[in-house]
């Protein structure tokens, strides 16, 4: 039986697709990117609603000649920048040296941050040591740029007898409350509302320590993400929530989780915060953004929303294979540079550095990761035997162990 | 002493809690100027003030998620969720984060967070104000999940909750929270002011968390029990002129294995009873556990007295509910196993 004639249009449904796949050529012509110094910046205390365009715009200072332009620009000494670019490409180090250790078998598992290492580390820069920061899993900028020991992040890579999270975490999992660096959750976007009552918790006792959180663009579909932004504006928390836009969420490119209709900054303003959209791979142009997001934080005005415009330059992980669903030139075609040369050539521009020392700092980092590393491997990598103690895994479920774990200790026989 | 109900005497642990520690706080839907829709936190915030008492948006996640963020800062977060059938918006945050944090973390950080919320039927809540969710609870290691069954007894067990530095699932069984309920839904309503754990001090004590109370003493049977069922439970027996052994669990983990096995060694026969669903339900726990410590001591099988595996029916509450006769019959076919 036909069914009976309708004067109603065919639905469709739509399933958003990126403009280009392997094979393709890669295709950034549709980005809209201003120059830098373009964007003006607003005092950091004015209502939200008197900035709605931030969060449509891209924040940049450095320019393609390496020069810094505009309102935005942080007007840091040569010697901060110096200390920055060290730092970034100490991570960039510590991820290669990470990376090919998992190949060769002495980890389960890595991820790089390789293009993404100005966010972290311009933000580190940017907060005080005792600001506390619920990362995700590509933020070791953080714990590098706080001086935090890479023999210790190795320890916890290899599960060794010297991993402070006692062989507990996946590697790159970290925690260091005396970093003020929260523990890693293998589960998306729960540390964006963490933060926030983290941050409600400094206000509730007076304090002047303030919070931030990372998530990526893929995160912001999680409802975590929402209660954050809802519970952040309610209560004024002083927290800088962070989406790191790189573009892709394992295979997923960020028009899946809605990128494509508005941008991820944007989602700021339904919740009466400001939102800012930044140049992430402009160490100056974060570390304003976040300067400016701290000040208004630490003066009673509540949350702000960044979104980091970035680029995942390797795989998601070491499990993954990005030439399956994304050209695999694709890094090398986009537009906004590598975070590393830019600050790099600012810092030649200002007369403030040089090829032959950067040469020199690059052999330099490497070095310094390879000595940490061969003393992070003498404790014992992966399967090697070298373990933390095997009594210690029945600890810390709960301050103190009750009865039924100490028999199932017993029963494995410690 | 002042005769309290249960919700009360919750309030009056609340209420003692914000007066000792400056680190304690309580957020929830509704708990704020209104008190929350039982009534446990009415006058805290007028008392204590608006930021150690006050209203969250509604979203169970992000509360519990924020008390989690206040707990690792240091604070001792009362989280109230109105009632347990709403707690799966948390469930991520309460599994994922709060129970795995102090282990994740080798120490580092912890959730001294309680999180209280009404459970159980015999409020024709229907299946959405009736669940008693606990065994999802209790098979999470890291949690501790925490039942009272008197006004006593919800005082300080609240107090050693909110104290404790490991995440307190609490469930209030709301039957309870006006009066010793004791699954006679056809008599008058009991008053807990004629029951003597009404008679709750003001101040500060504590009951501590993993010790079960033996509510009276029997040679017949062992009846293992928690929250309203304590009351049933001591119903059933006088029903069944059945000399059980009641016990009161009062915290499902900790367990009091020790008062568990003591008993029924003694009496050879175990009855659980609860209210939840059976399939999975604490009481195979329970039974499991009696079976591996007391084998040789049995002299039947061990019955189990629960809600049937459905949602909870609006309109057959009574015969969802895990009363008094069914429990009589239960004790009847436990002495007659020989």
């Amino acid at each position: 039986m036909e069914a009976p004639l309708k004067n109603r249009k065919a639905l469709s449904l739509r399933v958003p697709e990126p403009d280009t796949r392997p094979g393709d050529s890669p295709d950034f012509s549709a980005m809209q990117i201003p120059p830098a110094g373009a964007v003006p910046r607003p005092d950091p205390n004015v209502p939200d609603h008197e900035m709605r365009d931030l969060a449509y715009a891209l924040i940049r200072v450095l320019d393609e000649d390496g020069n810094a332009k505009g309102p935005w620009n942080p007007h840091l000494d040569a010697e901060t920048l110096r200390r920055a670019l060290r730092k970034m490409m100490l991570t960039r180090a510590f991820d290669d040296r990470m990376y090919r250790a998992q190949r060769q078998g002495k980890t389960s598992f890595y991820m790089k941050c390789t293009g993404e290492e100005a966010i972290a580390t311009a933000q580190a820069f940017a907060l005080d040591r005792d600001d506390m920061c619920f990362p995700s899993y590509r933020q070791q900028g953080l714990l590098i740029a706080r001086d935090y020991p890479i023999e210790k992040m190795m320890c916890q890579i290899y599960s060794n007898e010297c991993d402070p999270l006692k062989g507990r975490q996946m590697p790159i999992l970290y925690s260091s409350r005396a970093d003020s660096f929260f523990s890693i959750s293998g589960n998306l976007g729960t540390q964006f509302p963490q933060a926030v009552g983290w941050a409600m918790a400094s206000a509730y006792k007076g304090d002047d320590r303030i919070a931030a959180s990372w998530i990526g663009d893929g995160t912001t579909a999680e409802g975590d993400f929402h209660q954050a932004l809802t519970f952040a504006s309610v209560y004024r928390a002083p927290v800088i929530l962070n989406v790191v836009n790189n573009q892709w969420a394992i295979s997923s490119f960020q028009g899946i989780a809605g990128g494509e209709e508005s941008t991820f900054a944007a989602r700021a303003i339904g919740y009466g915060l400001p939102g800012l959209r930044v140049d992430g791979n402009d160490f100056l142009a974060v570390y304003a953004a976040t300067q400016w997001a701290a000040a208004r934080a630490r003066n009673n005005n509540g949350a702000t929303l960044i979104e980091h415009y970035t680029y995942r330059v390797e795989g998601h992980s070491t499990s993954d294979d990005p030439a399956r669903y994304r050209p695999s030139n694709e890094a090398t075609a986009w537009p906004l540079g590598d975070p590393i040369t830019r600050l790099k050539t600012h810092l030649i521009a200002l007369g403030e550095w040089d090829e032959p020392r950067h040469t020199a700092q690059t052999a330099e980092v490497v070095e310094e990761v390879r000595a940490a590393n061969a003393k992070a491997e003498s404790h014992g990598t992966l399967g090697s035997g070298k373990t933390p103690d095997i009594c210690t895994m029945f600890e810390d479920v709960y301050e103190q162990m009750p009865w039924h774990l100490a028999e199932q200790r017993q029963k494995l026989g410690h | 002493m002042p005769a309290m109900n249960m919700i009360q005497a919750l309030n009056s642990a609340m209420d003692v809690m914000l007066t000792r520690d400056p680190n304690v706080l309580i957020l929830g839907e509704d708990v704020g100027y209104f008190g929350g829709v039982f009534r446990a936190t009415e006058g805290l915030q007028k008392k204590h003030g608006l930021t150690r008492c006050f209203d969250t948006p509604i979203g169970e996640g992000g509360i519990v998620a924020v008390a989690i963020g206040m707990g690792a800062y240091g604070l001792r977060p009362v989280v109230e969720i109105q009632f347990a059938d709403y707690i799966y918006p948390a469930f991520d945050q309460l599994v994922s984060e709060a129970a795995r944090l102090r282990y994740r973390s080798a120490g580092d950080f912890t959730v001294p967070m309680t999180v209280r919320t009404p459970y159980g039927g015999g409020i024709f809540g229907g299946q959405t104000h009736s669940q008693s969710p606990e065994a999802i609870f209790t098979h999470v290691s890291g949690l501790k999940t925490v039942v009272p069954s008197t006004p006593y007894d919800a005082k300080g067990l609240l107090i050693s909750a909110i104290e404790d530095n490991d995440p307190v699932i609490f469930l209030e069984p709301k039957r309870l929270y006006n009066g010793p309920f004791d699954g006679h839904h056809d008599r008058p309503t009991l008053a807990w002011a004629k029951h003597p754990a009404s008679e709750v001090p003001e101040g500060y004590y504590t009951v501590p968390l993993g010790k079960a109370e033996v509510v009276r003493t029997g040679e017949d049977l062992t009846l293992l029990v928690y929250g309203t069922m304590v009351h049933v439970g001591l119903a059933a027996a006088k029903q069944a002129q059945c000399d059980a052994e009641v016990i009161d669990l009062r915290s499902l983990v900790p367990l009091d294995i020790e008062t568990i096995t003591a008993s029924v060694r003694k009496t050879g026969r175990c009855i659980i009873a609860h209210e939840a669903t059976r399939t999975s339900g604490f009481g195979a726990e329970l039974a499991a556990l009696v079976q591996e410590k007391c084998f040789y001591h049995l002299e039947a099988p061990i019955e189990r007295v629960t809600g049937w595996d459905t949602p909870y029916p609006h309109a057959f509450e009574w015969d969802y509910f895990p009363g008094p006769h069914r429990l009589a019959k239960a004790m009847h076919r436990v002495m007659e196993s020989r």
